[in-house]
């Protein structure tokens, strides 16, 4: 049984080594080299791309990425947990609202970020519409902002938070509920005190599926973003277009990549978890 | 007594389901009150109702001289054990027993929780979790969970039935005495009569969503008003339309003199049950009845002819 079991899970390994690990190794190594003339790297190896990264400029970059990503995240997880309790009290119409949760996936995500452009842009569907009822003059400036990446951002990844949180709610003990009330609790103690701390591997899981992608965003803040927001998904494509400084670009993705493995080993350290 | 929980006329329609039909009781303060019946009664959904989870579609449920029918549960001052006590997981033995007490921010909080944990046996447990704890210990934090907060009536929804049957006895007893030393009204839901008829002051014996019979223990066994109480509590032989008790019903190889009812018969089986022989008899008239003799008593063969008699004061006679 055992050689033909690891024969069925070679092809999975041959594909994560060729896509993922050496790519990975491959981007490392050239973190530590020097830029070419037209991108590419040269000889001799430094640390100096990383030194670089200590500049204000990126410090600020990887400032404004956290705290995009920490309010996606948190609007993620407050728009999510009611929605997933919604779902997960609907009785025999669960299947139906969760396949309509991830109803959006059957479209690319390029396009629906277009979708957004279309109907927050200055002569927009929704200014259009605001000033032909004549409730403003002026466009409002809903496009090409931080609030229109947020925006964004909450759209894509609102699926990613609603399915782990509503695995956990599902499974709530409905007896728990009741024994709060029992003990007095009105529903919105029930649900500070028993629903909520139960849910905790969800809530975790929620966070981490959402907060490690947004840090990472570079199409949605591209896209819905003005020139002022640069995330570091947005230099590390940079540097390996327009700068020609592939050593650098490197470093920042190798720096992106351990905070990502750094969040998460530390929310595992939490309790048991669902990623 | 006045009673402290009155259900009057109280119905409880699912859809396509009759769960309790025009049920009344009127349950003494301080009292032990079983509810009696067979599983899907609808002695649970009674104590559902009483506690909040359910509103009757019919009828009237008062506490303490108050109407609270409609009242949602976390503002009627009854308590549950729930029957797989339902503790939560999150929290320590102290931290479940403190949750009812925390929302009304009570001065002595500490000392009624510590009074408690001491009186269900918990002291120095306070602070683990329920997946640490034994059945028994398990148990116990939901009852000292719900009498923390003085409850006009605690209501338990077979709260022994997930116990082994071993721990169930002690249990049983231990039970008994916490109510009579907290003076709480109990109101306490079982399908296991041997339950009911050995802790309550008064029980109810349901069926089908409607009350049968109400009165002590002893009153029912002995006099019960439907084929149905008799033949539920404890085992009953039917002959000639009547009921009797095994322990009532005698045996023997020649009909004594005194013997004014009686029916021949033969023994199918006798078994031996340390403290009394269960003999197991087949009338001619083809119904199987069945004698408890005391195991000093005369043997009696598989097959042997015997006479079944009785006393006309045993016999019941029922609708």
């Amino acid at each position: 049984m055992r050689p033909l079991r690891s024969w069925f899970i070679a092809p999975s390994i041959v594909l994560m080594a060729a896509t993922l690990a050496i790519p990975l190794a491959i981007i490392c190594v050239y973190s530590v080299l020097t830029r070419g003339a037209y991108g590419g790297v040269e000889w001799p190896w430094t640390f100096e791309n990383y030194s670089r990264l200590l500049d204000t400029l990126y410090g600020a970059i990887f400032a404004r990425s956290f705290g995009i990503a920490a309010v996606a995240t948190a609007l993620c997880l407050v728009l999510g947990f009611p929605l997933a309790l919604f779902i997960a009290r609907s009785g025999s119409r669960k299947n139906l609202y969760l396949s309509l949760v991830i109803l959006p996936f059957w479209t690319s995500f390029l396009i629906r970020t277009y979708a957004w452009m279309f109907l927050l842009r200055d002569t927009g569907l929704i200014n259009t519409l605001l000033q032909a009822l004549g409730l403003i003059r002026q466009p409002l400036p809903m496009l090409y902002n931080n609030g229109a990446v947020i925006l964004g951002l909450v759209y894509g990844y609102l699926p990613f938070a609603v399915l782990p949180l509503y695995a956990t709610v599902e499974r709530l003990d409905p007896s728990l509920l009741e024994a709060a009330a029992d003990l007095g609790a009105r529903p919105i103690t029930a649900l500070a005190r028993v629903t909520i701390p139960l849910s905790a591997p969800g809530i975790r899981a929620a966070a981490m599926l959402v907060f490690v992608p947004c840090l990472g965003t570079y199409l949605t803040s591209d896209l819905l973003g003005g020139s002022k927001t640069i995330l570091i998904g947005n230099l590390v494509q940079n540097q390996f277009t327009a700068s020609r400084d592939w050593p650098f670009g490197a470093a920042v993705s190798i720096l992106l990549i351990a905070i990502a493995m750094a969040l998460m080993l530390a929310a595992r350290r939490h309790g048991p978890d669902l990623v | 007594m006045d009673a402290i929980l009155e259900l009057r006329r109280v119905s409880k329609q699912f859809p396509g389901h009759r769960a309790v039909h025009d049920v009344s009781l009127a349950i003494p303060g301080g009292a032990f009150f079983s509810l009696l019946g067979p599983s899907g009664c609808g002695k649970t959904t009674t104590l559902r109702l009483v506690a909040g989870f359910e509103t009757p579609t019919a009828g009237e449920i008062w506490l303490n001289g108050q109407r609270i029918d409609q009242v949602p549960p976390y503002q009627r001052n009854v308590n549950t054990v729930f029957q797989n006590y339902a503790l939560f997981p999150h929290l320590t033995v102290q931290g479940n027993v403190e949750f009812g007490l925390r929302r009304t921010g009570a001065a002595d909080m500490e000392t009624r929780v510590r009074r408690v944990i001491e009186q269900v046996r918990l002291s120095g447990k306070e602070s683990r979790k329920p997946s640490e704890l034994s059945g028994g210990e398990r148990q116990r934090v939901a009852l000292a969970r719900s009498l923390v907060l003085a409850p006009d009536v605690l209501l338990l929804d077979e709260p022994l039935s997930a116990l082994d049957p071993q721990l169930r006895k002690q249990v049983r007893s231990e039970l008994k005495e916490l109510q009579r030393r907290t003076g709480v009204t109990f109101l306490f839901v079982t399908h296991d009569q041997e339950e009911a008829l050995s802790l309550s002051d008064q029980m109810a014996v349901m069926n089908g969503g409607a009350i049968e019979q109400t009165g002590a223990p002893q009153e029912l066994y002995q006099r019960p008003s439907t084929r149905f109480v008799a033949s539920f509590l404890g085992a009953m032989n039917w002959i000639n339309g009547c009921g009797v008790r095994p322990e009532a019903t005698r045996l023997s190889r020649q009909l004594p003199q005194n013997a004014v009812l009686s029916r021949r018969g033969a023994v199918s089986r006798s078994t031996f049950l340390g403290s009394h022989l269960h003999i197991e008899v087949m009338l001619e008239g083809g119904e199987a009845v069945v004698a408890q003799t005391a195991p000093g008593d005369s043997a009696f063969e598989r097959g042997e002819a015997v006479h079944v008699w009785w006393s006309a004061d045993d016999e019941l006679r029922l609708p």
